[in-house]
């Protein structure tokens, strides 16, 4: 397992977030939420002002794992997809390229059919993206890797 | 692995508070959410038993200013110190860039920080991280206590690495920050050199 920095850069970023307001517009969702698997958000569409987005992005990660966790207990890899269902609103969570999760949250304008299709369609584009992502981030010496003794000491000052 | 996210101008790092049973992971956090100014640290959140025992992890996400024009976000684990949670443990252990080890000084507990440790280095093994290389500090809790083993006693046990040691006192704060601020240098420092391998 490879353990360097994940690099994400803008032109990366723009393609996610135009996947994620695509599928927020064509699953009728109210908002959508890429996360990665250590609960760190991405990118999001709709709107997410009403959610504590760092909260959202660590709980999905979480339940992920756990779930993930159960899955090796019963000889499976992972659940790769899970639906919660609510009174109001509905959630539903499903595993990207192996490192992220799709986080969708929609009311009855749409439907756990119709979320599920349009995920499927999203999920092979923003595997892609992640693709050229990751290869991007392995080739990248950017500037955060030139930090001094200084650059980390004066952020206690 | 950290999370660099040039497009929001942002480092993303992931620290774990790691140790025996009520040794004081979550204490470590509670005091800092409650002395970190209100615009710097998010929402605590606790999921824990009924009787308060952390059943899965604490999560605390802190915004500690910028370096080179990127804002530092540290997101702060604790696992649950209990033996039989250790599934648990190495789930949220993914991950991670950075570990404090939380040991409880007591001379009863001693036989459990060893385990505790050992079980970090296990773990930490099978999320492929190489123990001797991750991030580490380890703090050395309840130092208020009465019957408290000596430092020079619980460096010989836990500290083989010589990383940097903090005493402590969670509870009343006593070397809560300096631990968290060990951790970050070393955790910024290894992002410097390009994350592990």
């Amino acid at each position: 397992m490879s353990h360097r920095n994940f690099i994400l850069r803008e032109p990366e970023y723009e393609a996610l977030l135009s996947i994620l307001r695509k599928l927020l517009t064509d699953a009728y969702a109210k908002v959508v939420f890429l996360v990665d698997k250590n609960g760190t958000l991405l990118a999001s569409a709709g709107d997410a002002f009403g959610f504590d987005t760092t909260s959202l992005a660590s709980l999905a990660a979480g339940n992920i794992a756990a779930t993930g966790g159960l899955a090796n207990l019963i000889g499976e890899k992972e659940f790769s997809i899970l639906f919660h269902e609510g009174e109001r609103d509905n959630m539903h969570l499903s595993v990207v390229a192996d490192r992220l999760i799709l986080v969708i949250v929609f009311d009855r304008r749409s439907s756990v059919g119709l979320v599920r299709l349009r995920v499927r369609q999203a999920t092979a584009r923003l595997a892609a993206v992640m693709a050229v992502a990751l290869a991007a981030s392995d080739a990248e010496l950017g500037e955060v890797e030139e930090l001094t003794e200084a650059d980390i000491e004066s952020l206690f000052r | 692995m950290s999370f660099i996210n040039y497009s929001s101008r942002e480092i993303n790092c992931k620290i774990v508070y790691y140790g025996p049973g009520l040794c004081g992971k979550t204490t470590n956090l509670q005091f800092i959410y409650k002395r970190m100014n209100p615009e710097a640290r998010g929402k605590m959140i606790s999921l824990a038993t009924e009787s308060e025992r952390t059943l899965f992890f604490d999560f605390l996400p802190l915004s500690l200013g910028e370096i080179r024009g990127f804002r530092t976000r540290f997101h702060l684990y604790t696992v649950p110190g209990q033996v039989f949670y250790d599934a648990s443990r190495r789930l949220i252990l993914r991950g991670v860039d950075g570990v404090v080890f939380c040991a409880d000084s007591q001379l009863t507990r001693v036989d459990a920080n060893e385990e505790s440790m050992e079980n970090l280095r296990v773990n930490l093994r099978e999320q492929g991280y190489d123990p001797d290389r991750l991030p580490l500090v380890i703090q050395y809790n309840k130092r208020d206590l009465p019957n408290v083993a000596s430092l020079a006693e619980l460096h010989a046990l836990l500290n083989r690495r010589n990383v940097p040691e903090f005493e402590a006192s969670a509870t009343t704060g006593m070397g809560v920050f300096e631990t968290l601020k060990g951790v970050i240098k070393l955790v910024l420092g290894d992002l410097k050199r390009g994350g592990r391998q």
